[in-house]
């Protein structure tokens, strides 16, 4: 399993973010920058290979999801799920705990909201109906992180096997739970019943971005601020980077443990709900964007870091949206993205070796 | 001593050599030395014992033996030649076998698949051969190994037998059986001393590692005692054979724990003891398992000004009776009472608000957060209190300020108090979890082995601290395997073996006789004995 390797680094990852901080801006500078020059280079290559000019490629992009007005807006609009999952990444992940679920609780929170939100239309007010298909989403996405958390909290299974057979297990019931019990009689297709787009969530000024942006951004800055400046988020911290020494101070572990499964299934939920109630009004049976495991990545460059998560974010968004352009256009695959993350890591980490190395030989 | 073939022959065979030898063989870790200068000859034909306390240098004895560690400096021998185990596979192909104190078989697989694990992959083992040399074997050794069970369901006792077994059959020379007898029952373990007995007859070496005294001398042709690295004794065959069991156990205590040559008696600390009692604990008792050990009836005072010792082999309940103490361990029953307060049913941060303190001697492992900047290592124990928070907020430069004054208060060696707790030397760390113990109203301060891996300069200021912090009125319990360090500084010493109380003594400077009988009851023989008859 290779996200045991970024697990191990990962662990260290908030102290080197605090070295990083100490040392010449210039060098950081060259960490942060060469690695990400040298992955565009790197895929340029492979787009060479495949006889597809990378210039092209690349402005393509940058044109489609950054530069023109209707693909900022929906960069802008794809980025909400994304960094409601964030935040839900970056609570369990400091936390020690490496919760990989967050795609069978996306799902399931999203179809929940999807199926109670258009029947609540007309009996609630407005923002009630939203308000409720918020809450029930980080209820039901919570909920299926119990038995993983339960697992780990009182017997030390680990997580990563638990959450990911849940997430499976999620993925596939909320597929049956669409087909059989909260399917819209009104169509041949199996899907849930619509919010109309008046009911959704108010879009941003006179754009089409959808203001589940600017909550994604709170809940990010919100738990960035938990994790760093509470005591709260101190306790987690501990439980994470040293269980002996949280019990030693006299922290329940396994309460902590619990906590941490719940606000960041929680938060998966809440990332399931902003897409249906903000941009898609309701959920197919076949549909899994599979959101959760995209922003891992993301999450581990970021070194868990609120701020320089959203900025990956955003970038990531707009790669998205202008590889569909692109994919259309220049005949690359839309999943070209992913080749680009994945050159991406490979340079951070080649980066961080040879930071590592240089260090050592200075000491 | 870089660049050795495998086997020098610099030096001629030398049949009074030994099957091998171990000569001036050093081996460091860091900030110990966990084996110092130590030269010891095996020969074929006697069990040789090898005995100490945890931490005297048995492991990384047997480590170089099984090829795991190199020495440092010094060099071993086989046969009298000079060689290099540099693998566990030059180990056993030099025909040495280690039956590890944890199980080294794979428990899915049969008895036989054991045996052959570690054949070479291109042979297909011949199953004929193998029952046939099993059945002599089984014979000769009195073994009762059913070849088709499956391992994981035979007895530790059998599972051991499995391990002498695979040795034999690799026509080993020498059989290295580690704490072999710490798993298995009374009678299990008399079964193993009459089988050493037989595989030295049969020509083999063995050498016996053990912290059991009776053990020692009911099995062993030869002893060697090790104290912290160094040997501190032998008694040959010779020699053993005009000892009596007492006699003989006698010696090794001496050995054992006897003072070291060289040095006076670190000097006493002035008592400061009052007749105020801070802690009460009357019957305590813990859950024991597999791996830990329960305590049973243990009952103490401690009093203002008063350092109590608890001393023991390392193992014997010390951990977890402060454990208990500090509410980090359930209690299944008794009292345990702060000044007027039964804190029984409380837990660790209602204790330590009490004034109940406890310095872990795992400093990296529980008692700090390596990654963690010294800052927030300092306040680790108060998270979400004032000063450091204010409704759950952290207030960073308070913490700031309160860990740039605990830095100079105990002259911790940093650059600063961001630097990460786990970049320091052990002493600066301790001294950090020291100022943090002190925060607020300490009354009781249980200590667990305080100086524990640290070099002499910080050893001296430890204790003088703590000296200073019974002076102050405060109560101290002192966790030690260190009796200089016990005899320097506690008023009364309890004596715990197998998790419980073997005996109290005053610290009456009483000196070698004291010091002697301490040892004595660490070893679990006066009242083993009583036990038993």
């Amino acid at each position: 399993m290779s996200m045991a390797d970024d697990i191990e680094t990962s662990e260290t990852a908030s102290v080197q973010v605090a070295v990083m901080r100490r040392r010449p801006a210039l060098r950081v500078a060259m960490l942060t920058l060469g690695p990400i020059l040298a992955a565009f280079v790197l895929s340029a290559v492979i787009l060479m290979l495949v006889g597809v000019d990378p210039l092209k490629y690349y402005s393509y992009i940058l044109q489609r999801g950054l530069f023109s007005g209707l693909g900022l807006e929906q960069t802008a609009t794809r980025m909400a799920p994304l960094l409601f999952l964030c935040a839900s990444l970056i609570i369990a992940f400091r936390a020690g705990i490496w919760n990989l679920g967050t795609d069978g609780q996306f799902l399931l929170g999203a179809v929940i909201a999807a199926a109670t939100a258009p029947l609540l239309v007309g009996v609630l007010p407005g923002w009630l109906v939203l308000l409720v298909g918020f809450v029930l989403a980080a209820l039901v996405g919570a909920l299926w992180s119990i038995l993983p958390a339960l697992l780990r909290a009182y017997h030390g299974v680990n997580e990563i096997i638990t959450t990911l057979m849940m997430s499976f297990l999620g993925v596939l019931f909320a597929s049956v739970l669409v087909k059989l019990v909260f399917l819209d009689p009104a169509t041949t297709v199996p899907q849930t019943r619509t919010l109309p787009v008046a009911d959704r969530l108010p879009r941003l000024f006179d754009t089409s971005i959808s203001s589940g942006l600017i909550w994604g951004l709170i809940a990010v800055i919100a738990v960035h601020l938990m994790m760093t400046r509470t005591a709260f988020g101190l306790r987690l911290r501990m439980v994470g980077a040293n269980p002996h020494a949280a019990a030693h101070a006299g922290l329940s572990v396994p309460l902590l443990t619990m906590a941490v499964f719940a606000l960041s299934a929680g938060f998966a939920g809440l990332a399931g709900a902003s897409e249906i109630l903000g941009v898609a009004g309701n959920v197919r049976a076949d549909w899994n964007p599979a959101y959760g495991l995209m922003v891992i990545p993301l999450v581990f460059l970021a070194r868990f870091h609120g701020i320089a998560a959203i900025i990956l974010v955003f970038f990531y968004s707009a790669m998205l949206i202008g590889s569909e352009s692109a994919a259309r256009r220049l005949g690359v695959p839309q999943d070209f993205t992913l080749v680009l993350v994945a050159s991406l890591l490979i340079c951070l980490g080649l980066g961080e070796y040879i930071d590592h190395r240089m260090r050592q030989k200075e000491q | 001593m870089s660049g050795l073939a495998t086997q020098e022959m610099d030096l001629p065979p030398d049949p009074g050599a030994g099957v091998i030898g171990l000569n001036n063989v050093t081996k460091h870790f860091p900030g110990v030395i966990a084996v110092d200068n130590v030269s010891l000859t095996i020969h074929a034909g006697e069990v040789h014992v090898l005995l100490g306390e945890n931490g005297a240098g048995k492991s990384t004895l047997v480590g170089m033996l099984a090829g795991l560690q190199e020495p440092d400096d010094g060099f071993l021998a086989l046969a009298g030649n000079r060689a290099r185990l540099a693998s566990p596979v030059a180990s056993l192909d030099a025909g040495i076998s280690t039956v590890f104190q944890h199980s080294m078989l794979v428990p899915t697989l049969t008895v036989f698949e054991n045996l052959i694990l570690g054949a070479p992959w291109y042979k297909r083992p011949n199953r004929a051969t193998i029952e046939q040399r099993m059945g002599a074997l089984q014979r000769d050794f009195a073994l009762s190994l059913p070849l088709d069970a499956i391992t994981g369901e035979l007895s530790l006792g059998q599972q051991q037998q499995i391990e002498i077994a695979r040795a034999l059959l690799r026509d080993s020379r020498v059989v290295i059986l580690d704490e072999a007898t710490s798993m298995l029952t009374p009678q299990g373990a008399e079964e193993l001393g009459a089988r050493m007995r037989k595989l030295v007859q049969s020509g083999l070496a063995v050498i016996f590692i053990t912290h059991k005294l009776s053990e020692a001398y009911r099995f062993g042709d030869r002893i060697s005692v090790l104290k912290q690295g160094r040997l501190a004794g032998q008694l040959g065959p010779e020699r053993l054979a005009t000892l009596s069991e007492d006699q003989a156990i006698d010696e090794i205590v001496q050995l054992m724990f006897g003072r070291d040559s060289g040095g006076g008696d670190a000097e006493r600390r002035q008592t400061s003891c009052t007749d105020e009692v801070l802690l009460d604990v009357v019957g305590l008792e813990t859950e024991g398992g597999a791996d830990v050990m329960g305590l049973h009836a243990i009952s103490l005072q401690v009093r203002a000004g008063e350092i109590l010792g608890i001393a023991g082999i390392d193992g014997n309940g010390q951990k977890q009776l402060a454990e208990a103490l500090a509410g980090q361990r359930p209690v299944a029953r008794g009292r345990v009472q702060l000044q007027n307060n039964t804190v029984t049913s409380a837990n660790v941060a209602e204790r330590r608000r009490m004034g109940l303190r406890y310095l872990t001697d795992d400093r990296l492992g529980e008692g700090s957060i390596g990654a963690f900047p010294i800052s927030d290592n300092t306040v680790l124990k108060d998270v979400g209190e004032p000063p450091f928070w204010l409704r759950g907020i952290e207030r960073p430069a308070q913490i700031a300020q309160h860990a740039r004054d605990l830095i100079q208060h105990f002259q911790v060696r940093t650059p600063n108090e961001t630097t990460p707790i786990g970049r320091l030397s052990g002493g600066n760390i301790q001294k950090i979890l020291l100022g943090r113990e002190l925060l607020g109203n300490a009354r009781v301060v249980v200590f667990n082995k305080p100086t524990y891996g640290l070099d002499l300069q910080n050893i001296e200021a430890s204790r003088q601290r703590i000296g200073e912090i019974a002076a102050a009125g405060k109560g101290v319990i002192l966790i030690s395997t260190d009796l200089d360090e016990l005899m320097a500084l506690a008023d009364r010493i309890i004596v715990m073996e197998g998790g419980r109380i073997r005996g109290t003594l005053d610290n009456d400077g009483g000196g070698e006789a004291l010091r002697l009988r301490i040892g004595r009851l660490m070893a679990g023989e006066e009242l083993e004995q009583k036990a038993t008859a």
